[in-house]
């Protein structure tokens, strides 16, 4: 673990070179304690794959102080049991008329779209980081045979709910955007809304079931084609 | 009463905090300086809500009692066809036309009204950001025929800021910088270049970012996990030329950085425009700390005068 400087009121943390359950434990573990013991002190925070971005109020301390407090927050942290992290199931309408490369990604892996779409189901995914939008969860690891680069040219607008895969990451659509992951379904499920509390259905650190659904389900549940 | 919206005036606090856990961004005035100031000659909450016209092109029609000021970049501004000073407090009635023209030297104004813009926080703040369609009015910035709520206000006292304590917006400056992150990665010979060298900025500079232009610069990186980014990050993608995030920057991403611009320097950078040259110079984070306390005291100990 390593405690590097980011800005003028930011250090950020590294846990590890690569991510893995564990150190996403880690970090939500940190999450937990430095919220708790830094409180007074804290802008915000954003916990990624490996590491744990810290803002604090340049009014209310400074960088020596801060880099004592993390230190202290972050130590014997190694052994933090994995946290469970809730589990959350996400439908989706998985066909090549709600995810329009869902045929490449299968040629591309040799598979049929029935087992691209199987083996997107059998995994448990974590949430890894959110950002890029809001309500945009990163959700890792996307099991190898149905792995894909983005997409060489970018799409201009991928629709709410999208079900993507990039790499070995995959995740949902908050809203309408410009995008280059592989589409393959379409989840009903609001993934940020503003009106609700809380806003979204997941947090870093959760775990994410798939969960195949029909057409008719899908607008049932709100979804639009 | 908005009667022409401007190019891009936003309504901004001083921006959304502690929600980076939903990957909502900061937002905020670009030149937080003008903004504390707007806010200081009124004798307003340092957080009151003003309205951030970038460029400039804005006519508002008062439909109530109130005083307002106009900070930022330099532009001409008239109040029902008679120019008005900027930079400090002016009464405004029922049906008066407040026109704010296009800036000559800076490129973000400050409109300020007494108590503030009476706008509902969403998500803790009322700071518009227009790629989320979040705070402001409906997320979006200003349209014609849009109300500006803000309460009547009492007229209290009249000050104005001298002109020697006016921050200054010219098309050069020189940017202090935080190293950090991956500075690690970029060698010895490029961490040279990069605090060595004069960089551009471009025509793709918004609230996001500001891309600039020059001898480019190279770390060892090959692919890195996306991680947290700080206000004022140099972001170097893998054509070697800087980008520096701004208020609206996307929360994560996976370029490597070489340090982060400190905030009253990214305030000098918002003011600037395409073609406004730029140096890096580094300082370390407990001089950077030194730096803001120190401004904090001077802005704090700047007298107003009485007008």
């Amino acid at each position: 673990m390593r405690i590097e400087v980011a800005g003028q009121n930011a250090f950020i943390v590294y846990f590890a070179e690569q991510t893995s359950p564990e150190v996403s434990a880690q970090i939500q573990a940190a999450v937990k304690r430095i919220s708790e013991q830094m409180r007074d002190c804290l802008v915000d925070l954003v916990p990624s794959y490996a590491s744990l971005l810290v803002l604090y109020d340049l009014e209310q301390s400074d960088p020596f102080a801060i880099r004592q407090l993390l230190r202290n927050a972050l130590t014997g942290l190694e052994a933090v049991e994995t946290a469970e992290g809730t589990l959350v199931t996400l439908p989706v309408y998985y066909s090549p008329e709600s995810g329009p490369d869902l045929e490449s990604l299968a040629a591309r892996g040799g598979l049929g779209v029935d087992e691209v779409i199987e083996i997107h189901q059998q995994f448990e995914y974590r949430v890894y980081a959110i950002g890029f939008a809001p309500g945009f969860a990163y959700l890792g690891e996307v099991d190898e045979r149905i792995a894909a680069p983005r997409l060489a040219t970018p799409r201009q607008k991928v629709p709410r709910g999208a079900v993507a895969i990039a790499d070995r990451q995959t995740a949902v659509y908050p809203a309408v955007s410009p995008g280059g992951w592989n589409l393959i379904g379409l989840c009903p499920t609001r993934m940020f809304d503003p009106g609700k509390t809380p806003s979204m259905p997941v947090r870093v650190g959760d775990r994410v079931r798939f969960e195949a659904i029909g057409r008719d389900d899908f607008i049932a549940r709100g979804g639009e084609l | 009463m908005v009667r022409q919206p401007g190019l891009l005036s936003l309504l901004q606090d001083r921006g959304r905090y502690g929600r980076h856990d939903l990957g909502l961004t900061t937002g905020g005035p670009l030149d937080i300086v003008a903004f504390y100031w707007a806010n200081r000659i009124l004798d307003n909450d340092p957080n009151a809500t003003c309205l951030e016209v970038g460029f400039g092109g804005l006519a508002v029609e008062s439909e109530i009692e109130s005083s307002f000021v106009v900070t930022g970049a330099e532009a001409p501004c008239k109040l029902n066809g008679d120019p008005v000073a900027q930079w400090q407090t002016r009464d405004i009635s029922p049906g008066d036309l407040l026109e704010i023209g296009f800036a000559s030297r800076g490129t973000r104004i400050y409109l300020a009204v007494r108590g503030g813009f009476d706008i509902p926080p969403s998500f803790g703040s009322a700071s518009t950001v227009v790629r989320e369609k979040i705070g402001g009015l409906d997320g979006d910035k200003l349209q014609a025929g849009d109300r500006l709520p803000c309460k009547p206000a009492p007229r209290g006292r009249h000050c104005l800021l001298a002109e020697h304590d006016r921050p200054e917006y010219g098309d050069e400056a020189v940017l202090r910088v935080v190293p950090g992150y991956q500075q690690a990665a970029f060698g010895p010979l490029q961490q040279w270049r990069f605090f060595n060298s004069e960089y551009r900025l471009t025509e793709r500079c918004d609230r996001m970012g500001f891309r600039l232009e020059g001898e480019s610069v190279h770390s060892d990186m090959v692919g890195m996990l996306s991680e947290g980014i700080c206000h004022g990050a140099v972001q170097i993608p893998a054509d070697g030329q800087p980008i520096v995030l701004m208020n609206d920057r996307q929360t994560i991403g996976g370029y490597p950085k070489i340090g982060s611009v400190i905030g009253i320097d990214t305030a000098r950078l918002a003011q600037m425009s395409p073609g406004g040259k730029v140096r890096f110079e580094a300082v370390s984070i407990e001089k950077a700390h030194n730096i803001y306390c120190l401004e904090r005291a001077r802005f704090a100990r700047t007298p107003l005068e009485t007008c």
